[in-house]
């Protein structure tokens, strides 16, 4: 079997090792530039300290940036989608039997009509 | 040299380990702990190689049939029997091989990577027990070729899952997701039992090959139909019967979730064996196409989006497992939409089918691991809110890795294995409806959105002083999360390979009606 066979998807193709060579090219080339970069610098002394704007640096705790603070654009921009779709995950076990009935009925009167 | 008797007696010897290992596994456990891991793991790399050893054979010689009890294997109608087949049958067709392979390879996986997970945990005899009760189920499943067995392993797994969903009790919430799962299981298999009921009084038979050459797609084979795919949906996460994933997905073991990500795509296999097989082109194709194809999308849009606010990262995770479902659903569905179009099926509807098909090979693989290494950050830190987390990449350097082979496979990233078989979803829906193949990307680039925020939140930061001493997870669940990494990898690197060895067998033998009658009842 050739290995090389490239992934025929009915109206394209897709070879990864031809991908993998051209990302190892590029990686290369990305190498060979941070290689010519700045060689006096020093890791662990204040060259690499945050500077800001002479204030202390804060704890390493709260630097951090947490999940609860990511996308919180994203999730405002969708609040109107948000608040209707987190309130039907009620967590109660009656509701999950409604939607599956409810499902259910619905499925039995449309593959009858369109029978 | 394989002896004869076992390359035979596969079929029963792939759901027989597997259950006489779990009823002595308890007493095994009373020699030692390290006898009963041995056993443990034992019985299920037998049964793996079991699995592989059949599917081998299945896709190298063709579909099995295996008559229990029967004086030949094979001899699925004896002469004497009025054309019918009256004993216990499984037939192993390519779709049933590959999913057989799935559940060895996940099994197995997980199972090494229970041996370090759960040490410290009671019960842990119970636990392999269940588990490999589990497995039997899984197997049974996809292997019979009928349908009150189907009813019955789907029985089996729906309660050694509950049970293992409910193992760590984790104060009453882990019992509470149990239940919940199975209430809507029993209530789903007492559905399926009901269309059984149906099918059995309208044909006087439980076999499906024997149905299916029998489908008259009468009103009562129309409510048969809709009971069996609503149930079967419900129980492989789709949108809107998918409240339940969460629950049980975040409150079980990681390696549990890991391998009831395995049991709901055997569900599936189930929704699209009773589709293809049972009914084929007697039914509306094209409606039941929509439906699932609707039900798809659904899935899709309404799991990426509500994944990326949860805060729970097994939650998340299981929002994500909803989410790729549908992608299955989609290109499955397509392929059911123009089932009776040679040409529209030649032209996109089996790449469609490959794709969906692939998926789901690919999903149990990154879903897999990604779940693995949630459970290898839950076990080091104690918990799963990703607003405690961060810096971990400092000191779980390889579990990390392969939280960003997972991560990335998912997201549909190259050289990884999702984005192959999303590349062809993408292309064949877009040939049948770009609106859908446009949705579906959209869903990609989100899903890779949910997860950069997961990796930034578990792993980037500097080092977090309560975590300052964690360390790297044990060699065991490593080894078990590199396994399905190195597939994850191979599948993407290899993509065609994959596709014509094991994925476009299986899709033509879930198309192909008729090879998978004459299969069992041949002449008769």
């Amino acid at each position: 079997m050739d290995i090389f066979t490239t992934l025929s998807t009915g109206s394209g193709y897709w070879n990864p090792l031809a991908w993998l060579g051209g990302f190892l090219v590029i990686t290369v080339i990305v190498w060979l530039i941070w290689s010519r970069g700045e060689k006096s610098y020093k890791k662990g002394t204040a060259q690499t300290a945050p500077y800001l704007s002479g204030n202390a640096e804060p704890a390493k705790g709260d630097v951090h940036i947490r999940a609860g603070n990511l996308y919180w654009g994203y999730t405002e921009a969708l609040k109107g989608y948000y608040s209707r779709i987190v309130p039907i995950h009620t967590g109660i076990l009656n509701d999950y039997v409604m939607w599956y009935l409810g499902v259910t009925a619905l499925l039995i009167i449309v593959v009858v009509i369109f029978a | 040299m394989i002896p004869g008797f076992i390359t035979q007696n596969s079929p029963a010897l792939l759901i027989m380990v597997p259950l006489i290992a779990a009823f002595l596994c308890p007493f095994i456990g009373k020699i030692s702990a390290a006898a009963r891991n041995i056993w443990a793991v034992g019985a299920m790399a037998l049964t793996s190689a079991i699995a592989f050893l059949l599917a081998f054979d299945v896709y190298s010689a063709g579909t099995r049939v295996y008559v229990f009890g029967a004086s030949a294997i094979n001899l699925a109608v004896p002469l004497d029997s009025g054309g019918i087949p009256i004993r216990i049958i499984f037939t192993v067709d390519a779709m049933s091989a590959l999913m057989q392979i799935i559940a060895a390879t996940v099994g197995f996986a997980v199972i090494l990577y229970s041996v370090s997970s759960e040490r410290s945990h009671s019960g842990i005899e119970s636990y392999y027990t269940l588990y490999l009760l589990m497995i039997a189920g899984v197997m049974g499943m996809v292997s019979t070729g009928d349908l009150f067995n189907f009813f019955v392993f789907l029985e089996i797994l729906s309660i050694s899952s509950a049970a293992l969903i409910a193992y760590r009790i984790d104060k009453g919430t882990a019992v509470e997701a149990a239940l919940k799962y199975f209430v809507l299981s029993t209530i789903g298999a007492m559905v399926i039992l009901i269309a059984i009921g149906i099918y059995y009084g309208e044909y006087n038979a439980l076999n499906i090959a024997v149905i299916a050459s029998r489908m008259q797609f009468t009103l009562l084979d129309q409510i048969a139909l809709v009971l069996v795919m609503a149930a079967l949906a419900m129980k492989c996460g789709s949108v809107p019967m998918h409240f339940w994933t969460p629950d049980a997905y975040s409150m079980a073991p990681a390696s549990i979730t890991a391998m009831l990500v395995v049991a709901s795509q055997a569900s599936l296999y189930g929704l699209f064996r009773v589709l293809f097989t049972l009914y084929n082109v007697t039914m509306n194709a094209a409606t039941v196409g929509w439906i699932i194809i609707t039900l798809g999308v659904l899935s899709m849009v309404i799991g990426v989006t509500m994944a990326i606010p949860q805060k729970d990262v097994k939650r998340l995770m299981a929002y994500h497992a909803v989410s790729q479902t549908g992608y299955m659903l989609l290109g499955v569905g397509v392929g059911l939409a123009v089932l009776g179009n040679q040409s529209l099926m030649d032209a996109f509807g089996y790449m469609a089918m490959e794709g969906g098909i692939f998926h789901i090979v690919n999903h149990a693989m990154y879903k897999g691991l990604l779940f693995l290494t949630a459970g290898a950050i839950f076990l080091r830190i104690g918990t799963r809110n990703l607003n405690k987390m961060g810096g971990l990449g400092h000191n779980m350097k390889y579990t990390m890795i392969f939280f960003i082979i997972g991560a990335l496979a998912i997201a549909g990233i190259p050289p990884f294995n999702g984005f192959a078989s999303k590349l062809m979803i993408y292309e064949s829906v877009f040939a049948f409806n770009p609106i859908l193949s446009i949705i579906a990307m959209v869903v990609s680039i989100l899903t890779l959105a949910s997860f950069v925020k997961v990796f930034h939140s578990i792993f980037m930061g500097p080092k977090l002083p309560e975590y300052e001493n964690v360390k790297e997870a044990p060699a065991p669940m490593l080894i078990g999360m590199a396994i399905l990494a190195c597939i994850v990898i191979a599948f993407g690197l290899f993509p065609q390979q994959v596709v014509d060895t094991l994925i476009v067998p299986a899709a033509h033998a879930l198309v192909n009606q008729g090879a998978y009658i004459s299969a069992v009842l041949g002449g008769a």
